[in-house]
């Protein structure tokens, strides 16, 4: 594998989304301060920038979503079902998202679309993806792990194929979502935005680099694959949850949990004890927004990925690819797609005030 | 020692209400009083009727802050003078039917102690919030408490200020305890959060029950921290929030905050500094349920209340 030079497209065009979640606010500032910049596209050698607020409506009100969870809303199913009055809020915007990011699946989807994320649990920086064999993610994740020392950086693959990924980076030839905690929903942390702010600087600077024929070596990175959910014990009756994380498990995001350790504690302070046979790594340990969805940790198995060296293709190895001549055509039809009006309203970040005085649910 | 005529007698302390769930996404309270509801055990102490009670029910089913408008600060002579009505606020009516229940606020009838359980995003640790200077029950209390937890803290915030102090539910009782524990997300349950609260409950009840015994505490000091100022984040001209709190003062709740000291850090990184007139301890640093209300923190000062000698009439 490491011999082996992998040749791909330059990853021309990207996404950057915040406010997926409305109360995830690293991602909303960050898109917010973007926006405000007047950097809705922008346009440097090699690399197109498109900056997205997901949900609006929950951003204004401060909530992770309206009706129903917009980052569920991206599977093949929900983005071509039917649209009528009735339909939530969530499913029309995704496939809004899918209009102007998508489709998914098509050759006029975007290169690379990145969904900014935070989680209540202790995970430092997660890039959170479906492939675990998709080049580009996983250099991107061998990079930020090598320029970002003050936190750990990893990689948390979900193995489902694409029809059923249900998130928004699922809509790009290549995404991935960046997760980062612990951060409690509805607050901003200075150091927590930081460590944004810089995770996609070097993302985006990764791009430049590659888009202008710098070739990355291969190597072996460390990924984690998603195995199952845990769901809290709950009350028979009332399905209301009847232990908390154990103190000892609570904030340890992939620290190994092995058969016998402490999992739950009941609240009549018994400790529940993990009972599944092989030691897997937890995360999303006490995530808020996962009550709901009857997880409350998740397990994953770490293994060891090859990655070949990658570059991308040059002048006149295109093949299959369109020429320079019609990929300019194709950028000025996306520029004058997006000023537009409909673009606009696609863009924009708050469908009444700016403000983000919203009531807080 | 002081003699007995220097001694405050109060009556015994015969009902005391536990409020969870004031707001809906503060796990801790709801949590305890919901397993209180079922086994009040626990709680239960020789002479006094406890009673465990979510004041919130709408908002704890949908785990979110309010339905309508902050329970929290209905609690106003307006709200509940007015004519009732399903057309009032979901919270106002609630407020009217707490104040039945446990009030009418300032009369004799109303409950002895009422503790209001809550949680808060900043780090506050084990908070209890005081609104009247002058009620020695709870200072003894208070004092009672913060030796029983020793050596771990627990910091006394008073709320008596003519413009900052707000209509709380527990405000309908004699003798109202808040009690603020931090930092937890808001919808989160943490293991060590939930148990700090429990143990100063304990003690709490602990000290009602002796106090109706017959016990007299002697007189006593308090360091508490009287709150002084409200600050807002930095906005533009939109109501944007243009900067954060700084990371030097990000979780630094009850440390001293002296003039000069970094205070918001801009988005583009610079830094915002406290230009008050002297040494102020800001707290509730940071708080999620704040940024609509308009405070990144309050700024408060130290001051050492005196509390005389109490006993059982």
């Amino acid at each position: 594998m490491e011999g082996r030079e992998v040749v791909l497209p330059t990853v021309s065009r990207v996404a950057l989304c915040g406010g997926t979640h409305g109360n995830e606010l690293s991602g909303v500032y960050l898109v917010r301060e973007r926006l405000k910049r007047k950097r809705k596209v922008e346009e440097e050698d090699h690399i197109s920038v498109v900056t997205v607020m997901s949900n609006p409506r929950a951003v204004q009100q401060c909530r992770r979503y309206t009706e129903t969870d917009l980052n569920r809303c991206f599977t093949h199913a929900t983005l071509s079902g039917p649209v009528t009055d009735k339909t939530p809020y969530e499913i029309v915007r995704s496939q809004e998202l899918n209009t102007l990011l998508g489709p998914k699946g098509s050759p006029e989807a975007m290169d690379l679309v990145c969904d900014l994320h935070n989680t209540t649990a202790n995970m430092g920086l997660c890039l959170i993806a479906y492939s675990d064999c998709d080049w580009i993610s996983l250099h991107i994740y061998r990079y930020l792990q090598r320029q970002m020392s003050d936190i750990p950086v990893r990689f948390i693959h979900f193995d489902l194929p694409l029809n059923e990924a249900y998130s928004l980076d699922s809509v790009g030839k290549h995404g991935f979502a960046i997760e980062i905690g612990p951060q409690a929903h509805g607050v901003v942390r200075s150091n927590i935005l930081s460590t944004m702010q810089e995770g996609v600087q070097h993302m985006l600077e990764w791009v430049h680099l590659f888009n202008s024929g710098t070739q990355f070596e291969g190597g072996k990175v460390d990924v984690y694959t998603m195995v199952k959910n845990v769901d809290y014990p709950r009350d028979f009756e009332t399905h209301g949850i009847t232990a908390a994380i154990h103190p000892q498990l609570q904030d340890r995001d992939f620290c190994l949990l092995r058969p016998n350790d402490p999992v739950f504690q009941t609240f009549s302070g018994e400790t529940l004890k993990y009972k599944g046979t092989e030691p897997l790594y937890p995360f999303f340990i006490n995530e808020c927004a996962y009550y709901e969805k009857g997880i409350a940790l998740s397990l994953a198995r770490q293994r060891s990925v090859g990655i070949p060296s990658i570059r991308s293709e040059r002048e006149g190895e295109q093949g299959k690819r369109k020429s320079s001549a019609d990929e300019m055509e194709e950028e000025e039809t996306i520029k004058g797609e997006m000023e537009g009006e409909g673009y606009q309203k696609l863009m924009e970040y708050g469908e009444e005030s700016d403000s983000l005085n919203g009531q807080h649910n | 020692m002081t003699s007995s005529t220097n001694v405050s007698c109060f009556h015994e302390a015969r009902r005391v209400a536990i409020f969870g769930g004031t707001h809906g996404n503060e796990m801790s309270g709801v949590t305890l009083v919901n397993l209180w509801i079922q086994n009040g055990k626990e709680i239960h102490r020789k002479g006094v009727e406890t009673k465990p009670f979510i004041t919130n029910p709408r908002a704890v089913e949908k785990c979110t802050r309010y339905v309508d408008t902050d329970l929290n600060r209905a609690f106003t002579t307006e709200n509940l003078s007015a004519p009732s009505g399903d057309d009032l606020p979901y919270e106002v009516q609630r407020a009217q039917q707490i104040n039945e229940i446990f009030g009418p606020k300032g009369s004799p009838e109303a409950y002895d102690v009422i503790f209001d359980l809550h949680n808060t995003t900043s780090n506050m640790g084990c908070t209890l919030i005081l609104e009247s200077s002058k009620d020695h029950f709870n200072l003894q209390m208070m004092h009672y408490i913060k030796k029983a937890i020793a050596p771990d803290s627990c910091p006394v915030l008073l709320t008596e200020h003519p413009l900052l102090k707000y209509s709380t539910s527990r405000s309908v009782a004699k003798h109202p305890i808040g009690l603020e524990v931090g930092p937890q997300p808001q919808g989160v349950l943490r293991s060590n959060i939930f148990e700090s609260m429990r143990v100063v409950l304990k003690h709490a009840l602990d000290f009602i029950e002796l106090f109706n015994e017959g016990l007299e505490f002697p007189p006593c000091t308090v360091d508490v921290f009287r709150v002084s100022e409200k600050m807002d984040y930095p906005r533009d001209t939109n109501g944007n929030i243009i900067a954060m709190v700084h990371p030097n003062l990000q979780d630094c709740d009850w440390e001293p905050l002296n003039p000069g000291d970094p205070m918001f850090q801009t988005f583009d990184g610079t830094t915002l500094r406290y230009e008050g007139a002297g040494t102020v301890y800001p707290t509730f640093i940071n708080e999620a349920a704040y940024y609509e209300k308009q405070q990144a923190f309050v700024t408060t000062r130290r001051e050492t209340l005196a509390a005389g000698a109490i006993k059982k009439t």
